[in-house]
């Protein structure tokens, strides 16, 4: 028996999971209130003691920590066109696992500065032109930058021809050079700039959101936690060699604030009289909904489906769905505690994910062209996908996952969207797929197999 | 020489895809940096790339009649957007039916085209004006 500890800091809970590598088994795992305001290590030594209730003392050979604590990896990002590097910088951004507070294209102005100043980035992500295009935005929003109080590193990630001219207009601020997002026009290259991210993070970002003390008493905070989300959900797909992934696939992670969706497909055009317009998009992709979530967000929901509609799948009248969901948005910790609570729970809980699978999905349309019938598809086509993944706190404990999750399929309410026709669900019930993706780092085959017989043990509908 | 960069595209609901590939590699021969946007391109999309990348020529084919209506408005667009004074070209069967083309290349010059090119052009009467009006060699 080989025990690794893998903790997830996050902005609530601290979560720790204990796991034997060498069988290997999910040991057991537990949860107590992260304490960065004080010392993060008193939130993971009771959480670690309860987690030793149930396993008994435990020896570990190694401990990995990933975090969204301390308000997560904040980023802005600054790119040209809107729809080209713009896109390009916060997909980089969200892949990396960041809370992108921030997306800003063409000349930063005055009024700009003054937003970005507080949102208080922990690194600005700056884009813009082709490698060999335009160079005057970039370097017009790099001097602006200059004068944005703040101790924020910048990574420069445009046009290679205005690079170092960025870095001297910077000079105040620490600069990293990558390569371009988008070196050629409509060429997404966006591992450089995420692995720089990453490097910034493990560097300084820890250090300065007090997490230093923790990443003393484990071997390496590692990764923020939605990166290790994307590493598990990466790995769960493809496989290794000698031990198959799943296949492709959707994940939908609901929390209270927000919900973040995930897809592992390539979702490129699959008949030859479909045309793709825009950005190709990162075979894996993560989209966060910052306006849906189960309670700090629950009016996003409603805004989003709509009163009626919240209310008919609730089965209540829409007067009584208003008071409730008044009611938990001012009770952000309120558990439901009768029937007509699980039901608007459920209710809310599948809009959320259909809200924004819709959003993260492709779409398709008729055009009628002078040779005929065409269609133009935009974003991803995950209508073949056939495994979503479902994960959060807000939704593994809601009422009826895997009915609420069966409304990221598609439907002919919503012909157009590129969601899949149909699909097995998996529920991640002990809440351990971001561990998993820190175990991976260093113990690929053991969190593979250990994904797998979770997601798809007794209870998970076929 | 410094390397001229062409966004070119079929424009509007037109997806006549043989041609511009056949563009795409004549002009990419000749010495151009080429931005293919291939077929079914808005306005909005030659403006995003050529804005990007800092382009030096707008070349729209067009192939199914229906030009006159697709063009319109692309060179008030740019100028908006930043692209003052960008060369704009368009060329193909850009018009319905057959007319004659004086007429046809002045609508589109007062459109804000610089160059018009009737059906049957080949790619070298292009480059020939591109080089021209680029200033190259």
């Amino acid at each position: 028996m080989r025990p690794i500890l893998l903790i997830d800091f996050g902005s609530t809970y601290t979560k720790v999971t204990a796991v034997d590598v060498d069988a290997p088994a999910l040991l057991g795992t537990a949860s107590s209130y992260t304490t960065v305001q004080t010392d993060v290590g008193e939130g993971l030594a009771r959480a670690v003691a309860q987690l030793e209730g149930q396993t008994g003392k435990l020896d570990y050979a190694e401990r990995y920590a990933c975090s969204s604590a301390a308000g997560g990896l904040r980023m802005v990002t600054c790119g040209l066109v809107p729809e080209l590097t713009a896109e390009a910088a916060k997909q980089a951004s969200l892949g990396a696992g960041a809370k992108v507070v921030g997306v800003y294209s063409y000349q930063l102005t005055e009024d700009d500065l003054d937003e970005i100043a507080a949102a208080r980035p922990d690194i600005v992500l700056l884009t813009g032109g082709t490698d060999g295009g335009n160079r005057d935005c970039i370097l017009h929003n790099a001097e602006m930058l200059a004068g944005v109080p703040g101790d924020f590193p910048v990574v420069v990630a445009g046009n290679r021809a205005a690079a170092r001219g960025c870095q001297r207009l910077l000079a105040q601020k620490e600069t990293l050079l990558c390569e371009n997002v988008m070196p050629r026009f409509g060429v997404l290259n966006i591992d450089p700039a995420q692995q720089k991210i990453r490097d910034i993070f493990l560097d300084r970002i820890i250090r300065a959101k007090g997490l230093s003390q923790a990443s003393e008493l484990v071997s390496g905070i590692l990764m923020p936690t939605p990166s290790a989300m994307l590493a598990a959900m990466t790995l769960l797909a493809d496989g290794l060699e000698g031990e198959p992934g799943i296949g492709e696939l959707l994940a939908v992670d609901l929390g209270g604030a927000t919900t973040d969706v995930y897809s592992i497909a390539s979702g490129m055009p699959k008949q030859l009289d479909t045309v793709y317009k825009g950005l190709p998009e990162p075979y894996a992709k993560r989209t966060v909904e910052g306006d849906i979530g189960m309670r700090y967000s629950i009016h996003g929901i409603l805004e989003a489906a709509g009163l009626d509609r919240v209310a008919q799948l609730a089965e209540l009248p829409p007067e009584t769905v208003r008071q409730m969901v008044e009611d938990l948005a001012a009770h952000t910790d309120k558990l439901p505690d009768s029937a007509a609570g699980r039901q608007l729970d459920f209710a809310l809980a599948s809009l959320a994910v259909e809200t924004a699978v819709a959003r993260h999905a492709g779409t398709i349309e008729q055009t009628y062209t002078p040779v005929g019938l065409t269609y133009v598809q935009t974003g991803k086509d995950l209508s073949d996908v056939r495994r979503i993944i479902a994960t959060g706190g807000a939704l593994i404990h809601a009422p009826r996952p895997e009915e609420a999750v069966r409304h990221a399929l598609w439907s002919p309410a919503d012909p157009i969207s590129l969601r899949p026709k149909q699909a097995q669900v998996w529920v991640d019930r002990h809440y351990i797929l971001a561990a998993m993706g820190l175990l991976a780092e260093h113990h690929p085959k053991a969190a593979l197999q250990m994904m797998k017989r979770e997601l798809t043990c007794d209870g998970n509908s076929k | 020489m410094e390397q001229k960069t062409l966004v070119i595209g079929v424009i509007g609901a037109d997806v006549h895809a043989v041609g511009i590939k056949i563009l795409d590699h004549a002009f990419t021969d000749a010495g151009f940096n080429v931005i293919n946007l291939g077929v079914m391109v808005s306005q909005e999309e030659y403006i995003a790339a050529a804005i990007e990348s800092d382009a030096d020529a707008i070349v729209v084919s067009s192939l199914y009649g229906h030009g006159e209506l697709d063009c319109r408005g692309l060179r008030q667009k740019c100028d908006e957007a930043g692209l003052e004074g960008i060369l704009l070209y368009v060329g193909g069967n850009i018009v319905v039916g057959k007319q004659p083309f004086e007429g046809v290349e002045r609508r589109f010059l007062a459109m804000g085209f610089d160059r018009v090119f009737p059906p049957g052009t080949s790619p070298e009467t292009t480059i020939a004006s591109l080089k021209k009006d680029l200033g190259v060699e």
